[in-house]
């Protein structure tokens, strides 16, 4: 598999000794390095500090973070209020309450007037397992991307939830941050470019576009490598960790050059980054295309690796929906 | 920053005039909230002519007060003050709820000068204003003041008594809650929809100051915000008693106007009934 120099990803990438950290670390780190340089960010969360990662700057900068209680509906409206006075505020809970209890008032506090708030959803995909279906975020990225002036980031792992949410706060408007709890792999590194609404072209190939968000994209470079040492395929790995604003001249020339397309994400099949992706290529590129994802069903109680498998969000999935489109090409 | 208007004559004659011209909007409009906007009138006059530090020519000046509008279904009395008080051109008001208008049917955040929130669906207003006294106080370490104007009917809504809980936790001196207490809401009887009875005693339980007011004395609303002003320990919560669709003799009092707007002849006999009350009676233009 030929991977991206330009990428910088880390050297062992398919060693098992790769670090594990969960993408919310990421976030509770970005936070930080934002406290220091940036005194306009402040931090909202509603009962859920520790587990989001908003604790550490709860920690170091007291008089900037600010404990809503189990209310999310007004964490939305204050972090609105607060932004409408010249503040950055960034609000943490699971995914599942918000931008999920909280979505009518992200559309109008937030989204219809634009106000600059930065959403940070935490458990997402199956990440939470043994939780169980109720805490399962696997709609969040449909609900976000449907609102005008939102930005919906989806990063890879710690090290892009940490650029990407630096990045956020550099920006003007709304934005939501999908995070994972548990562990994934970390395979790019500091010096891996980041930018809002730039895809990256992980790894070139000629056959196949496999177009990812989240965690699940070291999954789909495991696959990529899988289809070219089993099947001779040339597999081409996407990181589309914008799935709004979405980059698409990168996905329409990876299209245009393979052919057929395979999106992979922990999110329901309709409406996430598929349906983005199939929204984009309908219009400029149409060419086959397979779901990998949460198959229009709720989750259950158990490890989140155990759930993955069960619902069909792994290496193995990828290769044979793979190896199932590209027979229509 | 203009000087407040201390006159309580002359408030009334703004009053009535803002009456008038939301009249003359709705109409124009073809639909939108009559009861609403009539019965808060005199509360806007107070606040933008006599209590609020604020300058009509600079709608971003720093140092403003601000004023949060939660039950964005009477923004036509909103729309009519800030016109009154010089925020932008009358003609505007026309425009009603037109395509292309600022004047959208509920309120959209800086779509025209004054307008500080967005605002339709209910209780989301009371947290963006409770946000807003926080950081002013707690952020900016400003003392400017934050004046929300709720509703009874929007008390149904949960987000509302989430709101409360915080700006009570924080005891935000600069914020102030006037409560549209017109006992009306779109299904019928505040009490029958939803009984809301004592609704001073709830805020109280909530560790917010009560103070209830005739909504239509106008010195009374003035003299209850100046106190609300003097109270630091915890936020306020101004009760006004008014009566909807106040002015206008057919929709007074009627849940039936909370969602309507009244139709040329409608608006004719409203308009006739307003500048009598105004003490100047004059001859109906065609307009």
């Amino acid at each position: 598999m030929k991977i991206s120099a330009k990428q910088k990803l880390v050297k062992n990438l398919f060693s098992k000794k790769i670090r594990m950290i969960p993408t919310r670390d990421g976030y509770g780190e970005g936070l930080l390095v934002l406290g220091r340089k940036n005194p306009k960010v402040v931090v909202l969360c509603a009962d859920l500090a520790e587990s989001t990662r908003s604790q550490g700057f709860a920690n170091e900068y007291p008089e900037r973070f600010v404990e809503v209680g189990v209310a999310e509906q007004n964490l939305a409206g204050l972090a609105a209020g607060i932004a409408l006075t010249g503040y950055v505020p960034f609000m943490s809970s699971y995914a599942v309450f918000s931008p999920g209890r909280n979505w009518d008032q992200i559309r109008v506090s937030i989204c219809y007037t634009r106000a600059n708030v930065k959403i940070a959803g935490g458990h997402t995909g199956l990440s939470v397992g043994p939780d169980g279906a109720t805490h399962q975020a696997l709609e969040d990225i449909a609900i976000t991307r449907v609102l005008p002036n939102m930005t919906v980031i989806a990063p890879a792992d710690a090290i892009e939830a940490k650029k990407a949410t630096i990045a956020m706060a550099q920006m003007e408007g709304p934005a939501y941050i999908r995070l994972g709890r548990a562990e994934s792999e970390v395979f790019t590194t500091e010096k891996s470019p980041f930018e809002i609404g730039v895809a990256q072209v992980l790894a070139s190939g000629t056959d196949i576009s496999i177009i990812a968000c989240g965690p699940l994209v070291y999954t789909a470079l495991v696959a990529a490598e899988e289809l070219k040492k089993k099947h001779k395929i040339k597999a081409e790995v996407i990181n589309c960790h914008t799935i709004k604003p979405l980059d698409v001249k990168t996905i329409t020339t990876s299209a245009q050059k393979t052919g057929v397309v395979v999106t992979v994400e922990e999110h329901q099949i309709h409406g996430g980054l598929g349906g983005a992706i199939a929204e984009c290529l309908a219009e400029h590129v149409p060419v086959p295309i397979r779901f990998v994802g949460m198959p229009d069903s709720f989750g259950e109680s158990g490890e989140p690796a155990e759930l993955l498998s069960k619902y069909g969000m792994t290496m193995e999935k990828i290769v044979s929906n793979v190896l199932d489109v590209i027979k229509v090409k | 920053m203009p000087k407040p208007v201390t006159e309580i004559k002359e408030l009334y004659k703004i009053s009535n005039e803002i009456r008038e011209n939301i009249i003359k909007s709705l109409e124009k409009a073809g639909s939108g909230h009559s009861a609403g906007p009539l019965g808060m009138a005199d509360v806007f006059t107070a606040l933008y002519f006599n209590v609020l530090r604020h300058d009509p020519k600079r709608p971003h000046w720093r140092d403003r007060d601000r004023v949060i509008l939660s039950a964005g279904h009477i923004v036509p009395v909103w729309y009519a003050t800030l016109a009154e008080a010089g925020y932008f051109p009358k003609r505007e008001l026309w425009t009603l709820r037109k395509l292309g208008s600022p004047l959208q049917g509920h309120p959209e955040y800086h779509s025209i000068a004054g307008i500080e929130n967005t605002a339709g669906p209910l209780g989301q207003g009371v947290s963006v204003a409770v946000g807003m006294a926080y950081s002013l106080r707690h952020f900016a370490k400003s003392n400017q003041q934050v004046y929300v104007i709720s509703s009874d009917g929007e008390q149904n809504e949960g987000q509302t008594w989430e709101a409360v809980m915080f700006a009570a936790k924080h005891r935000l001196p600069n914020l102030t809650m006037l409560m549209d207490r017109n006992n009306i809401q779109i299904d019928g009887a505040t009490e029958e929809v939803m009984p809301l009875d004592s609704i001073r005693a709830k805020y109280e339980a909530f560790n917010w100051h009560v103070i209830e007011v005739d909504g239509h004395n106008i010195k009374e609303v003035v003299d209850a915000c100046n106190q609300a002003k003097a109270i630091v320990e915890r936020p306020v919560c101004i009760i006004c008693h008014t009566i909807p669709g106040k002015g206008v003799k057919f929709m007074e009092g009627k849940y039936q106007w909370h969602g309507k707007s009244p139709k040329g002849a409608e608006a004719r006999v409203a308009l006739r009934q307003l500048r009598t009350m105004g003490g100047k009676i004059s001859v109906i233009d065609s307009e």
